[in-house]
């Protein structure tokens, strides 16, 4: 665990830099993860995407992967992959503030 | 209680988790002389040993052994319809066949499994499907992919998984370690270059069990490909360019014979049936006492369910236990019990005459020791031992599990007793502890 600054307040992340408290993110935070992960601009796709994340999470307690995010958020894989290349359902979830999707048993 | 009260238990899906549960029912129900009607709902009649697809590509097993008729597993005072299912209507407490026939119940299991959605992924079931890409997760794939490797003479083998969950998470990595051993006996291993491309970060899910994997990946030559996944089949490929498999990152990987574990889903009848299932027709079920979330009369079993352990015929065994359990409970009218844990116990074949096994749950991973205690066949480590394990248990999955008969010391809980903790298993060697109960 680790204490980092994201727009001027410090949150804590676990060692894979996942938001431990989700309740701690901001959408100003989210401007600056994007930017530290090489994303210079989040754009209204971008946020349908993470908008998206948030609400599967507070309502099923996990982020979805990204074929759920492919079928339901309105956002094709393609698109995912474009707008979040290093793994639309990892990336998307850390700058989202919530925990890493639980996809994979 | 008279007959007109007697209640009624529809079991959809005659695999392993519907067939042990219907026959574990029936003889709770026959022993304390209470009438129950119990009828299993299957859309075909052939009951798949599925451990034993993997075996079929290598010549090691063919579909006399492994296919049986599900009526005949099923005790004979169980009814047996055979028909595919339309929908569900729980508000009606009903179930709705193909054919328009309702089939009202007191109390519903789903134990439909898990489906091969192959139309999910471009070009899979394109040019080449069956030629030069297969899966061996259905009898007509595995037993096209033998025909295959038959005539395959060297060149690139490449086995890939497109996303998780999937049944069997370890199939996948026994396949490459078969395919070592294959072609080895063959002669031509050093014609074949094998490649593991998985969407995983390592070898498997699990961290130690994920390492112990990649070693022997890597002891086998097997090249490995992590977060790999898949956007596009390409199964036939212009004069100079490669078959291959594109990423969604851009990234491709060749091959000149693919085999491809396709996504699953949930079985289409629930999709239509509303409030059931979730977005991939998996149903929402309670992990711990595998009541589904839709309805309290409705029980879920084996890889139907969205709860987070793997799609394995052993889970289904253990799960068996705790919800007949509950069932019982449920239409007594008492509380139900919460114990079911998540346990997995699964043998790893890895050629040559040997194989690992694995036993974990929700909570613990796959650790070093020996199963089921501090003496007995060796956990996470290749043993002779393992693979007759393996072996014999397709007898023990006809004779004893499917008839939902228990077995001495291999219970629904996880055995913590034999387990090497990594905090732990330094000191362990040299002066064991106390082992948590």
């Amino acid at each position: 665990m680790s204490t980092t600054t994201f727009a001027g307040v410090p949150v804590e992340l676990n060692e894979e830099g996942f938001f431990v408290d989700p309740n701690q993110w901001t959408r100003e935070m989210a401007v600056d993860m994007a930017k530290a992960d090489g994303i210079d601009e989040l754009t209204p796709q971008h946020w349908i995407v993470l908008d998206f994340m948030r609400k599967e999470y507070f309502e099923k307690g996990t982020g979805p992967t990204v074929r759920v995010l492919g079928k339901t958020s309105g956002v094709t894989v393609k698109d995912l992959y474009l707008l979040f290349p290093k793994g639309p359902a990892k990336m998307a979830a850390r700058i989202a503030g919530i925990p890493k999707p639980k996809g994979c048993i | 209680m008279s007959h007109s009260t007697a209640k009624r238990i529809v079991i959809l899906g005659g695999g392993t988790g519907g067939t042990l549960v219907a026959n574990r029912l029936h003889r709770h129900y026959r022993k304390h002389h209470q009438p129950v009607s119990i009828t299993v709902v299957d859309q075909n009649n052939d009951h798949v040993y599925q451990p034993g697809l993997l075996f079929v590509p290598f010549g090691l097993a063919d579909e006399h052994e492994i296919v049986r008729p599900r009526e005949a597993q099923l005790h004979k005072d169980i009814t047996f319809i055979l028909s595919a299912i339309e929908h569900v209507e729980m508000a009606n407490d009903t179930v709705v066949l193909w054919d328009g026939v309702e089939l009202p119940y007191d109390l519903l299991v789903i134990a439909t499994g898990s489906h091969l959605a192959l139309d999910e992924t471009e070009g899979l079931t394109g040019p080449g499907w069956n030629e030069s890409v297969f899966t061996f997760y259905d009898m007509a794939g595995a037993t096209g992919l033998h025909r295959a490797l038959e005539a395959f003479e060297g060149g690139r083998l490449l086995v890939n998984v497109v996303d998780m969950p999937i049944k069997c998470p370890v199939a996948p990595l026994e396949f490459c370690f078969l395919a070592d051993w294959y072609f080895t006996d063959r002669g031509i291993r050093d014609k074949v270059e094998i490649t593991y491309a998985t969407p995983l970060d390592g070898a498997f899910t699990k961290p130690v069990a994920s390492a112990t994997l990649a070693s022997l990946l890597e002891e086998k030559g097997v090249h490995l490909v992590t977060e790999f996944n898949t956007g596009e089949v390409v199964g036939e490929a212009a004069d100079g360019d490669d078959k291959k498999l594109v990423g969604y990152d851009g990234r491709e990987v060749p091959f000149d014979l693919a085999v491809v574990i396709p996504m699953h889903s949930g079985a289409d009848y629930v999709g239509r049936s509303e409030g059931l299932g979730d977005d991939l027709n998996f149903v929402p079920t309670n992990k711990a006492t595998l009541q589904s979330n839709a309805k309290p009369n409705i029980f879920v079993i084996g890889d139907a369910t969205n709860v987070p352990a793997s799609k394995a015929g052993s889970v289904t065994h253990f799960e068996g236990e705790v919800l007949v359990e509950n069932i019982i409970r449920f239409l007594d009218g008492q509380e139900l019990t919460n114990h079911f844990d998540g346990h997995a116990n699964c043998f790893i074949e890895t050629g040559f005459g040997k194989a690992l096994l694995i036993d974990f749950n929700y909570n613990t991973e796959p650790l070093p020791g020996h199963f089921p205690a501090r003496v007995g066949m060796p956990l996470l480590k290749e043993s002779r031992m393992n693979h007759l394990g393996k072996l014999m248990f397709q007898w023990f999955y006809w004779h004893a599990l499917l008839q939902g008969r228990d077995v001495p010391g291999i219970g629904a809980d996880m055995p913590e007793h034999g387990k090497e903790h990594p905090d732990t298993a330094p000191q362990s060697r040299t002066a064991p502890q106390e082992a948590t109960v």
